[in-house]
Protein backbone atom coordinates (compact mmCIF):
# COMPACT_ATOMS: atom_id res chain seq x y z
CA UNK A 1 0.00 0.00 0.00
CA UNK A 2 1.14 3.53 -0.65
CA UNK A 3 4.14 2.31 -2.43
CA UNK A 4 4.75 4.83 -3.80
CA UNK A 5 5.66 7.28 -1.73
CA UNK A 6 6.92 4.99 1.25
CA UNK A 7 9.87 3.44 -0.55
CA UNK A 8 11.41 4.04 -3.94
CA UNK A 9 9.95 7.16 -4.88
CA UNK A 10 10.43 8.66 -1.98
CA UNK A 11 14.20 7.53 -0.71
CA UNK A 12 15.79 8.15 -3.87
CA UNK A 13 14.63 11.65 -4.40
CA UNK A 14 17.05 13.30 -2.55
CA UNK A 15 20.06 10.75 -3.07
CA UNK A 16 21.31 11.14 -6.48
CA UNK A 17 23.48 8.02 -6.75
CA UNK A 18 20.33 5.95 -5.78
CA UNK A 19 19.18 4.03 -8.62
CA UNK A 20 15.71 5.35 -10.59
CA UNK A 21 12.89 3.12 -8.62
CA UNK A 22 11.01 0.11 -10.08
CA UNK A 23 8.03 0.43 -11.25
CA UNK A 24 8.06 4.10 -13.53
CA UNK A 25 7.96 4.23 -17.00
CA UNK A 26 7.98 6.01 -19.87
CA UNK A 27 4.11 5.75 -20.71
CA UNK A 28 5.19 3.20 -23.31
CA UNK A 29 6.21 0.43 -20.94
CA UNK A 30 10.09 1.30 -21.22
CA UNK A 31 11.61 2.18 -17.64
CA UNK A 32 11.74 5.93 -16.71
CA UNK A 33 15.38 6.44 -16.45
CA UNK A 34 16.24 10.21 -16.27
CA UNK A 35 12.42 11.00 -16.40
CA UNK A 36 12.73 10.00 -12.86
CA UNK A 37 15.65 12.88 -12.72
CA UNK A 38 13.33 15.49 -13.18
CA UNK A 39 11.57 15.01 -9.85
CA UNK A 40 15.04 14.84 -8.48
CA UNK A 41 16.32 17.93 -10.15
CA UNK A 42 12.95 19.50 -9.12
CA UNK A 43 13.15 19.02 -5.38
CA UNK A 44 16.75 19.93 -4.92
CA UNK A 45 17.05 23.38 -7.33
CA UNK A 46 14.05 24.34 -5.24
CA UNK A 47 15.22 23.63 -1.89
CA UNK A 48 18.62 25.25 -2.68
CA UNK A 49 16.91 27.83 -3.99
CA UNK A 50 15.26 28.69 -0.99
CA UNK A 51 18.25 28.65 1.22
CA UNK A 52 20.22 31.02 -1.53
CA UNK A 53 17.17 33.58 -1.08
CA UNK A 54 17.13 32.98 2.50
CA UNK A 55 21.34 33.25 3.33
CA UNK A 56 22.38 35.90 0.44
CA UNK A 57 25.37 36.93 2.23
CA UNK A 58 26.58 33.62 3.27
CA UNK A 59 26.77 32.35 -0.19
CA UNK A 60 28.75 35.45 -0.84
CA UNK A 61 31.15 34.85 2.14
CA UNK A 62 31.39 31.08 1.10
CA UNK A 63 31.18 31.73 -3.29
CA UNK A 64 28.33 30.10 -4.98
CA UNK A 65 30.13 26.35 -5.44
CA UNK A 66 30.63 26.08 -1.82
CA UNK A 67 27.12 26.99 -1.00
CA UNK A 68 25.46 24.97 -3.39
CA UNK A 69 27.49 22.00 -2.06
CA UNK A 70 26.79 22.96 1.52
CA UNK A 71 22.66 23.24 0.86
CA UNK A 72 22.87 20.04 -1.20
CA UNK A 73 23.94 18.38 2.13
CA UNK A 74 21.80 20.36 3.97
CA UNK A 75 18.71 19.23 2.27
CA UNK A 76 19.18 15.82 2.09
CA UNK A 77 19.90 15.86 5.87
CA UNK A 78 17.93 18.62 6.66
CA UNK A 79 14.55 18.66 4.36
CA UNK A 80 11.83 20.80 5.50
CA UNK A 81 9.41 19.59 8.21
CA UNK A 82 6.78 21.70 7.43
CA UNK A 83 5.46 23.30 3.70
CA UNK A 84 5.78 27.09 5.06
CA UNK A 85 9.08 27.84 3.07
CA UNK A 86 9.53 31.08 4.78
CA UNK A 87 10.77 28.93 7.82
CA UNK A 88 13.12 26.51 6.03
CA UNK A 89 16.55 27.11 7.37
CA UNK A 90 16.06 27.64 10.81
CA UNK A 91 19.28 25.03 11.49
CA UNK A 92 21.50 26.10 8.89
CA UNK A 93 23.72 28.24 11.32
CA UNK A 94 24.92 25.09 13.02
CA UNK A 95 24.97 23.03 10.15
CA UNK A 96 27.53 25.05 8.79
CA UNK A 97 29.38 25.47 11.85
CA UNK A 98 29.96 21.62 11.56
CA UNK A 99 31.59 21.77 8.29
CA UNK A 100 35.31 21.12 8.74
CA UNK A 101 35.81 23.12 5.53
CA UNK A 102 34.10 26.06 6.52
CA UNK A 103 36.02 25.99 9.77
CA UNK A 104 38.37 28.69 8.95
CA UNK A 105 35.63 30.82 8.93
CA UNK A 106 34.51 31.49 12.45
CA UNK A 107 31.61 33.87 11.91
CA UNK A 108 29.95 32.19 9.51
CA UNK A 109 27.36 30.66 11.51
CA UNK A 110 26.63 34.04 13.23
CA UNK A 111 26.14 36.09 9.95
CA UNK A 112 23.58 33.12 9.01
CA UNK A 113 22.17 33.27 12.51
CA UNK A 114 21.94 37.40 11.60
CA UNK A 115 20.11 36.52 8.44
CA UNK A 116 17.82 34.18 9.44
CA UNK A 117 16.82 36.96 12.39
CA UNK A 118 16.38 39.07 9.12
CA UNK A 119 14.01 36.91 7.95
CA UNK A 120 11.86 35.69 11.34
CA UNK A 121 11.18 39.67 11.89
CA UNK A 122 10.13 40.56 8.31
CA UNK A 123 7.31 37.80 8.48
CA UNK A 124 6.59 38.81 12.05
CA UNK A 125 3.24 40.53 13.22
CA UNK A 126 2.74 43.49 13.02
CA UNK A 127 2.63 45.87 16.25
CA UNK A 128 1.78 49.42 17.36
CA UNK A 129 5.02 51.38 17.76
CA UNK A 130 5.40 52.49 21.71
CA UNK A 131 4.84 56.55 22.12
CA UNK A 132 8.00 57.41 23.60
CA UNK A 133 6.34 60.73 25.24
CA UNK A 134 4.44 57.58 27.77
CA UNK A 135 8.22 57.21 29.02
CA UNK A 136 8.74 60.81 29.27
CA UNK A 137 6.10 61.53 31.21
CA UNK A 138 6.67 59.03 34.38
CA UNK A 139 8.38 59.64 37.73
CA UNK A 140 11.57 57.09 38.16
CA UNK A 141 10.22 54.99 40.38
CA UNK A 142 7.40 54.26 38.31
CA UNK A 143 10.15 53.93 35.24
CA UNK A 144 11.84 51.36 36.90
CA UNK A 145 9.31 49.17 37.99
CA UNK A 146 7.47 49.24 33.97
CA UNK A 147 8.14 46.71 31.53
CA UNK A 148 8.85 47.30 27.86
CA UNK A 149 6.82 44.90 25.38
CA UNK A 150 9.57 43.82 22.70
CA UNK A 151 7.76 44.50 19.27
CA UNK A 152 7.27 41.09 17.66
CA UNK A 153 9.73 41.73 15.16
CA UNK A 154 12.01 42.16 17.20
CA UNK A 155 15.70 40.28 17.08
CA UNK A 156 18.66 40.31 19.65
CA UNK A 157 21.85 38.90 18.19
CA UNK A 158 24.94 39.22 20.22
CA UNK A 159 28.22 37.90 18.27
CA UNK A 160 31.95 37.79 19.65
CA UNK A 161 32.49 38.89 16.19
CA UNK A 162 32.30 41.67 14.38
CA UNK A 163 28.97 41.28 12.97
CA UNK A 164 27.24 43.96 11.91
CA UNK A 165 29.68 45.23 10.32
CA UNK A 166 30.92 41.82 8.58
CA UNK A 167 27.53 41.50 7.08
CA UNK A 168 27.54 44.81 5.72
CA UNK A 169 31.04 44.67 4.11
CA UNK A 170 29.80 41.38 2.69
CA UNK A 171 26.21 42.87 1.18
CA UNK A 172 27.37 46.36 0.65
CA UNK A 173 29.93 47.99 -1.52
CA UNK A 174 32.12 50.66 -0.44
CA UNK A 175 31.33 49.81 3.78
CA UNK A 176 35.02 50.07 5.26
CA UNK A 177 37.21 46.67 6.47
CA UNK A 178 35.05 45.27 9.87
CA UNK A 179 37.14 46.54 13.20
CA UNK A 180 38.12 43.78 15.93
CA UNK A 181 35.70 43.44 18.26
CA UNK A 182 32.63 41.81 19.45
CA UNK A 183 29.09 43.40 18.33
CA UNK A 184 25.59 43.07 19.48
CA UNK A 185 23.15 43.64 16.56
CA UNK A 186 19.78 44.76 17.45
CA UNK A 187 16.95 43.93 14.51
CA UNK A 188 13.75 46.00 14.14
CA UNK A 189 11.06 46.46 11.77
CA UNK A 190 9.85 50.29 12.14
CA UNK A 191 7.81 49.89 8.44
CA UNK A 192 8.16 46.41 6.52
CA UNK A 193 11.41 46.26 6.31
CA UNK A 194 13.90 45.05 9.44
CA UNK A 195 16.80 46.76 9.92
CA UNK A 196 20.28 45.90 12.00
CA UNK A 197 21.61 48.55 14.53
CA UNK A 198 24.76 47.93 15.93
CA UNK A 199 23.69 48.43 20.20
CA UNK A 200 26.49 51.05 22.10
CA UNK A 201 28.19 49.59 24.45
CA UNK A 202 26.76 47.31 27.27
CA UNK A 203 23.50 47.60 25.32
CA UNK A 204 23.07 43.86 24.74
CA UNK A 205 22.60 43.26 28.29
CA UNK A 206 19.81 45.92 28.68
CA UNK A 207 18.04 44.52 26.11
CA UNK A 208 18.24 40.78 26.19
CA UNK A 209 16.81 41.58 30.21
CA UNK A 210 13.61 43.55 28.32
CA UNK A 211 13.06 40.67 26.45
CA UNK A 212 13.17 38.27 29.19
CA UNK A 213 10.36 40.46 30.55
CA UNK A 214 12.23 41.93 33.57
CA UNK A 215 11.42 45.31 35.20
CA UNK A 216 13.46 48.52 33.54
CA UNK A 217 15.25 49.11 37.10
CA UNK A 218 16.25 45.03 36.61
CA UNK A 219 17.56 45.78 33.01
CA UNK A 220 19.71 48.74 33.66
CA UNK A 221 21.40 46.48 36.37
CA UNK A 222 21.76 43.83 34.22
CA UNK A 223 23.53 46.19 31.36
CA UNK A 224 27.08 45.51 30.54
CA UNK A 225 30.08 47.76 31.37
CA UNK A 226 29.90 51.27 29.79
CA UNK A 227 26.02 51.14 29.48
CA UNK A 228 25.02 54.44 27.67
CA UNK A 229 21.07 54.06 28.85
CA UNK A 230 20.19 57.53 26.78
CA UNK A 231 21.95 56.46 22.87
CA UNK A 232 19.99 52.72 23.80
CA UNK A 233 16.92 53.64 24.96
CA UNK A 234 16.89 56.57 22.38
CA UNK A 235 17.83 54.48 19.33
CA UNK A 236 15.59 51.37 20.32
CA UNK A 237 12.42 53.71 20.84
CA UNK A 238 13.07 55.33 17.64
CA UNK A 239 12.86 52.45 15.46
CA UNK A 240 10.33 50.87 17.38
CA UNK A 241 11.91 48.24 18.92
CA UNK A 242 8.88 48.14 21.99
CA UNK A 243 4.97 48.27 21.23
CA UNK A 244 3.59 48.56 25.16
CA UNK A 245 4.99 49.46 27.86
CA UNK A 246 3.20 47.82 31.18
CA UNK A 247 2.96 49.54 34.58
CA UNK A 248 1.96 47.46 37.51
CA UNK B 1 -23.22 21.15 -1.08
CA UNK B 2 -21.20 24.29 -0.58
CA UNK B 3 -21.63 28.02 -0.96
CA UNK B 4 -20.14 29.69 -3.42
CA UNK B 5 -21.05 33.23 -3.70
CA UNK B 6 -17.97 34.64 -5.13
CA UNK B 7 -16.60 32.67 -7.79
CA UNK B 8 -14.07 34.00 -9.69
CA UNK B 9 -14.63 36.21 -13.11
CA UNK B 10 -14.22 34.99 -16.48
CA UNK B 11 -11.55 37.29 -16.78
CA UNK B 12 -7.69 36.97 -16.99
CA UNK B 13 -5.91 37.20 -14.01
CA UNK B 14 -2.28 36.06 -13.02
CA UNK B 15 -0.18 35.01 -10.35
CA UNK B 16 0.63 37.70 -7.86
CA UNK B 17 4.71 38.62 -7.26
CA UNK B 18 5.22 41.31 -4.95
CA UNK B 19 7.76 43.02 -7.55
CA UNK B 20 4.48 44.05 -9.49
CA UNK B 21 2.77 45.23 -6.51
CA UNK B 22 3.24 49.43 -7.60
CA UNK B 23 2.92 48.38 -11.30
CA UNK B 24 -0.41 46.81 -10.55
CA UNK B 25 -1.90 49.38 -8.34
CA UNK B 26 -1.09 52.31 -11.05
CA UNK B 27 -2.72 50.08 -14.14
CA UNK B 28 -3.97 46.37 -13.94
CA UNK B 29 -5.42 45.77 -17.23
CA UNK B 30 -6.42 43.71 -18.54
CA UNK B 31 -5.84 41.33 -15.32
CA UNK B 32 -9.25 41.16 -13.41
CA UNK B 33 -7.75 38.92 -10.80
CA UNK B 34 -5.14 37.36 -8.64
CA UNK B 35 -3.63 34.37 -7.36
CA UNK B 36 -1.33 34.39 -4.77
CA UNK B 37 0.59 30.84 -3.21
CA UNK B 38 -1.54 29.93 0.02
CA UNK B 39 2.10 28.73 2.03
CA UNK B 40 3.80 32.11 1.04
CA UNK B 41 1.05 34.07 3.06
CA UNK B 42 1.56 32.07 6.39
CA UNK B 43 3.60 34.24 8.21
CA UNK B 44 2.18 36.16 10.87
CA UNK B 45 2.41 39.93 9.43
CA UNK B 46 4.68 42.23 7.44
CA UNK B 47 4.42 43.44 3.95
CA UNK B 48 3.04 40.11 2.36
CA UNK B 49 0.33 40.04 4.22
CA UNK B 50 -0.25 44.04 4.08
CA UNK B 51 -0.05 43.32 0.19
CA UNK B 52 -2.73 40.77 0.37
CA UNK B 53 -5.01 42.66 2.16
CA UNK B 54 -4.50 45.30 0.47
CA UNK B 55 -4.61 43.93 -3.04
CA UNK B 56 -8.03 41.66 -1.45
CA UNK B 57 -9.68 45.04 -1.45
CA UNK B 58 -9.46 45.85 -5.42
CA UNK B 59 -9.51 42.10 -6.79
CA UNK B 60 -10.92 38.88 -6.33
CA UNK B 61 -8.24 36.46 -5.02
CA UNK B 62 -7.86 32.78 -5.81
CA UNK B 63 -5.61 31.01 -3.26
CA UNK B 64 -3.63 28.26 -4.48
CA UNK B 65 -1.80 25.69 -2.35
CA UNK B 66 1.25 24.26 -2.93
CA UNK B 67 1.73 22.03 0.00
CA UNK B 68 -1.31 20.19 1.07
CA UNK B 69 -0.13 16.86 -0.18
CA UNK B 70 -3.10 15.64 -0.96
CA UNK B 71 -2.29 12.60 -2.93
CA UNK B 72 0.29 11.62 -0.39
CA UNK B 73 -0.37 8.40 1.59
CA UNK B 74 0.13 9.96 4.73
CA UNK B 75 -2.83 12.13 6.59
CA UNK B 76 -2.70 15.63 5.64
CA UNK B 77 -0.77 17.71 8.21
CA UNK B 78 -3.33 19.26 10.90
CA UNK B 79 -1.18 21.70 11.59
CA UNK B 80 -1.07 23.21 7.84
CA UNK B 81 -5.12 22.06 7.78
CA UNK B 82 -5.12 24.70 10.31
CA UNK B 83 -2.89 27.56 8.87
CA UNK B 84 -4.92 27.21 5.32
CA UNK B 85 -7.81 27.41 7.62
CA UNK B 86 -6.97 30.50 9.25
CA UNK B 87 -5.86 32.30 5.79
CA UNK B 88 -9.12 31.54 4.09
CA UNK B 89 -10.50 32.40 6.86
CA UNK B 90 -9.16 35.66 7.10
CA UNK B 91 -9.20 36.46 3.27
CA UNK B 92 -12.24 35.13 2.49
CA UNK B 93 -10.98 34.43 -1.31
CA UNK B 94 -12.74 34.06 -4.34
CA UNK B 95 -12.05 30.27 -4.47
CA UNK B 96 -9.39 28.03 -3.16
CA UNK B 97 -7.32 25.47 -5.36
CA UNK B 98 -4.75 22.79 -4.28
CA UNK B 99 -3.12 19.81 -6.71
CA UNK B 100 -3.10 16.08 -7.55
CA UNK B 101 0.11 15.40 -6.42
CA UNK B 102 1.70 14.62 -3.40
CA UNK B 103 4.63 16.63 -1.49
CA UNK B 104 4.91 15.64 2.18
CA UNK B 105 6.02 12.36 3.31
CA UNK B 106 7.54 10.99 6.83
CA UNK B 107 7.54 14.67 7.99
CA UNK B 108 9.71 16.00 5.35
CA UNK B 109 8.64 18.23 2.60
CA UNK B 110 9.72 17.88 -0.26
CA UNK B 111 8.24 21.49 -1.99
CA UNK B 112 7.62 19.58 -5.51
CA UNK B 113 4.53 18.50 -6.84
CA UNK B 114 4.92 14.92 -7.13
CA UNK B 115 3.11 12.20 -9.13
CA UNK B 116 0.47 9.58 -7.85
CA UNK B 117 -0.34 6.36 -9.11
CA UNK B 118 -4.22 6.32 -10.73
CA UNK B 119 -5.94 3.16 -9.02
CA UNK B 120 -8.55 2.74 -6.72
CA UNK B 121 -6.94 2.80 -3.28
CA UNK B 122 -5.15 6.04 -4.03
CA UNK B 123 -8.81 6.99 -5.64
CA UNK B 124 -10.26 6.46 -2.02
CA UNK B 125 -7.62 8.44 -0.17
CA UNK B 126 -7.75 11.45 -2.67
CA UNK B 127 -11.48 11.55 -1.94
CA UNK B 128 -11.15 11.41 1.22
CA UNK B 129 -8.30 13.75 1.83
CA UNK B 130 -10.72 16.48 -0.47
CA UNK B 131 -13.47 15.63 2.00
CA UNK B 132 -11.30 16.80 4.76
CA UNK B 133 -10.08 19.82 3.32
CA UNK B 134 -13.67 20.82 1.99
CA UNK B 135 -14.94 20.35 5.29
CA UNK B 136 -12.25 21.95 7.22
CA UNK B 137 -12.54 25.22 5.06
CA UNK B 138 -16.57 24.67 4.49
CA UNK B 139 -16.26 25.52 1.08
CA UNK B 140 -15.82 23.80 -2.51
CA UNK B 141 -11.99 23.45 -3.35
CA UNK B 142 -10.43 23.08 -7.22
CA UNK B 143 -7.96 20.21 -7.89
CA UNK B 144 -5.74 20.68 -10.57
CA UNK B 145 -4.72 18.02 -13.25
CA UNK B 146 -0.69 17.63 -12.83
CA UNK B 147 2.10 17.56 -15.23
CA UNK B 148 3.54 14.34 -15.79
CA UNK B 149 6.99 13.18 -16.62
CA UNK B 150 6.55 9.09 -15.95
CA UNK B 151 3.61 6.94 -15.48
CA UNK B 152 3.32 4.19 -12.38
CA UNK B 153 3.21 0.37 -13.80
CA UNK B 154 0.71 -0.25 -11.24
CA UNK B 155 -1.52 2.68 -12.40
CA UNK B 156 -5.29 1.41 -13.69
CA UNK B 157 -7.43 4.43 -14.05
CA UNK B 158 -6.69 7.23 -16.35
CA UNK B 159 -6.24 10.55 -15.20
CA UNK B 160 -9.51 11.92 -16.72
CA UNK B 161 -11.62 8.95 -15.54
CA UNK B 162 -9.65 9.51 -12.01
CA UNK B 163 -10.46 12.92 -11.85
CA UNK B 164 -13.56 12.63 -12.87
CA UNK B 165 -14.87 10.20 -9.79
CA UNK B 166 -13.11 12.26 -7.54
CA UNK B 167 -15.50 15.21 -8.28
CA UNK B 168 -18.47 12.63 -8.00
CA UNK B 169 -17.38 11.43 -4.98
CA UNK B 170 -16.65 14.71 -2.97
CA UNK B 171 -18.64 17.43 -5.14
CA UNK B 172 -15.26 19.52 -5.44
CA UNK B 173 -14.63 21.25 -8.55
CA UNK B 174 -11.52 21.37 -10.81
CA UNK B 175 -8.69 23.77 -11.86
CA UNK B 176 -7.63 22.52 -15.38
CA UNK B 177 -3.75 23.28 -16.15
CA UNK B 178 -3.78 23.55 -19.80
CA UNK B 179 -0.08 23.21 -20.30
CA UNK B 180 0.00 20.68 -17.43
CA UNK B 181 -2.37 18.27 -19.89
CA UNK B 182 0.10 19.53 -23.01
CA UNK B 183 3.24 18.45 -21.17
CA UNK B 184 2.17 15.40 -19.81
CA UNK B 185 0.26 14.11 -23.28
CA UNK B 186 3.16 15.13 -25.25
CA UNK B 187 5.63 13.14 -22.52
CA UNK B 188 3.74 10.06 -22.10
CA UNK B 189 2.71 9.96 -25.67
CA UNK B 190 -1.37 10.16 -25.73
CA UNK B 191 -3.47 12.97 -27.40
CA UNK B 192 -3.86 15.79 -25.37
CA UNK B 193 -7.34 16.82 -27.54
CA UNK B 194 -8.71 13.53 -26.86
CA UNK B 195 -7.98 14.37 -22.90
CA UNK B 196 -9.95 17.77 -23.46
CA UNK B 197 -12.66 15.82 -25.13
CA UNK B 198 -12.82 13.75 -22.33
CA UNK B 199 -11.98 15.86 -19.29
CA UNK B 200 -15.57 16.55 -16.97
CA UNK B 201 -15.45 20.42 -17.96
CA UNK B 202 -18.80 20.90 -16.13
CA UNK B 203 -16.53 20.61 -13.22
CA UNK B 204 -13.84 23.57 -14.38
CA UNK B 205 -13.40 26.67 -12.12
CA UNK B 206 -10.48 27.39 -13.02
CA UNK B 207 -7.74 27.49 -15.78
CA UNK B 208 -4.19 27.63 -15.91
CA UNK B 209 -2.07 28.52 -18.71
CA UNK B 210 2.00 29.00 -18.06
CA UNK B 211 5.19 28.12 -19.89
CA UNK B 212 7.43 25.24 -20.15
CA UNK B 213 11.12 23.89 -21.49
CA UNK B 214 12.06 21.11 -23.63
CA UNK B 215 14.60 18.81 -23.20
CA UNK B 216 14.41 14.55 -24.15
CA UNK B 217 14.50 11.04 -22.58
CA UNK B 218 16.70 8.39 -22.51
CA UNK B 219 15.80 7.18 -25.37
CA UNK B 220 15.50 10.92 -27.31
CA UNK B 221 11.84 11.33 -27.00
CA UNK B 222 10.38 14.78 -26.31
CA UNK B 223 10.37 15.74 -22.56
CA UNK B 224 8.67 18.84 -22.15
CA UNK B 225 9.28 20.25 -18.33
CA UNK B 226 6.48 22.40 -15.95
CA UNK B 227 8.66 25.03 -15.43
CA UNK B 228 6.24 28.69 -15.37
CA UNK B 229 9.13 30.22 -16.64
CA UNK B 230 8.50 31.60 -20.02
CA UNK B 231 5.93 33.04 -22.46
CA UNK B 232 3.14 30.42 -22.89
CA UNK B 233 3.91 28.10 -25.90
CA UNK B 234 1.72 27.79 -28.93
CA UNK B 235 0.34 24.76 -28.91
CA UNK B 236 -0.77 25.24 -25.66
CA UNK B 237 -2.83 28.54 -26.93
CA UNK B 238 -4.64 26.08 -29.34
CA UNK B 239 -5.57 23.72 -27.02
CA UNK B 240 -6.79 26.37 -24.96
CA UNK B 241 -9.04 27.22 -27.61
CA UNK B 242 -10.43 24.16 -27.71
CA UNK B 243 -11.05 24.39 -23.85
CA UNK B 244 -13.05 27.47 -24.37
CA UNK B 245 -15.08 25.76 -27.04
CA UNK B 246 -16.15 22.88 -24.77
CA UNK B 247 -16.64 25.14 -21.51
CA UNK B 248 -17.16 28.32 -22.60
CA UNK B 249 -15.18 32.12 -20.56
CA UNK B 250 -13.99 30.45 -17.43
CA UNK B 251 -11.45 32.37 -15.12
CA UNK B 252 -8.06 32.39 -17.32
CA UNK B 253 -4.65 32.04 -15.13
CA UNK B 254 -1.13 33.07 -16.08
CA UNK B 255 1.07 31.34 -14.08
CA UNK B 256 5.25 32.90 -14.28
CA UNK B 257 6.79 31.90 -11.33
CA UNK B 258 10.29 31.54 -12.45
CA UNK B 259 12.28 34.67 -14.46
CA UNK B 260 9.52 36.57 -13.38
CA UNK B 261 9.13 39.41 -15.86
CA UNK B 262 8.39 43.02 -15.68
CA UNK B 263 4.73 43.67 -15.72
CA UNK B 264 4.10 45.05 -19.23
CA UNK B 265 5.26 41.53 -20.12
CA UNK B 266 3.32 39.07 -17.77
CA UNK B 267 0.18 41.89 -18.91
CA UNK B 268 0.74 40.98 -22.56
CA UNK B 269 0.19 37.45 -21.76
CA UNK B 270 -2.82 38.49 -19.88
CA UNK B 271 -4.17 40.37 -22.97
CA UNK B 272 -3.92 37.42 -24.83
CA UNK B 273 -5.77 35.78 -22.46
CA UNK B 274 -8.18 38.51 -22.99
CA UNK B 275 -8.54 38.10 -26.51
CA UNK B 276 -9.37 34.43 -26.00
CA UNK B 277 -11.88 34.26 -23.95
CA UNK B 278 -13.84 37.65 -25.95
CA UNK B 279 -13.74 34.99 -28.86
CA UNK B 280 -16.30 32.46 -26.85
CA UNK B 281 -18.18 35.31 -24.98
CA UNK B 282 -20.07 37.13 -27.92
Amino acid sequence: MASYAETGFRSALLRGDAPVPEGLTDGAGRPAGRRYDVYRNNVAVALREALETGFPAVARLIGPENFARAAGMFLRSHPPTSPVMMEYGAGFPEFLEGIEALRGIGYLGDVARLELALRQSYHAADAPKLDATRLAGMDEVALMGARLVPAPALRLLCSSWPLLSIYRFTIETGRPKPPARAEAVVITRPDFDPVPHLLPPGGAGFLAALTRGETFGAAVEAAGPGFDLSATLSLLLRQGAFSDLLTD
Amino acid sequence: MFDTTSPLPPLPGVGYKPQHYSAILDDPAPVGWFEVHAENYMGNGGRPLAQLRALSERFPISVHGVGLSIGGPDRLHPDHLARLKHLVGWLNPASFSEHLAWSTHDSAFLNDLLPLPYTPATLTRVCDHVDEVQEALGRQMLLENPSSYLAFAESTLDETGFLHEVVRRTGCGLLLDVNNVFVSATNLGYSPQEYIARFPMDAVGEIHLAGHDEDHDDHGAPLLIDSHGREVAEPVWALLELVLDRAGPLPLLIEWDNDVPNWPVLAAEAARAARALDRVTA
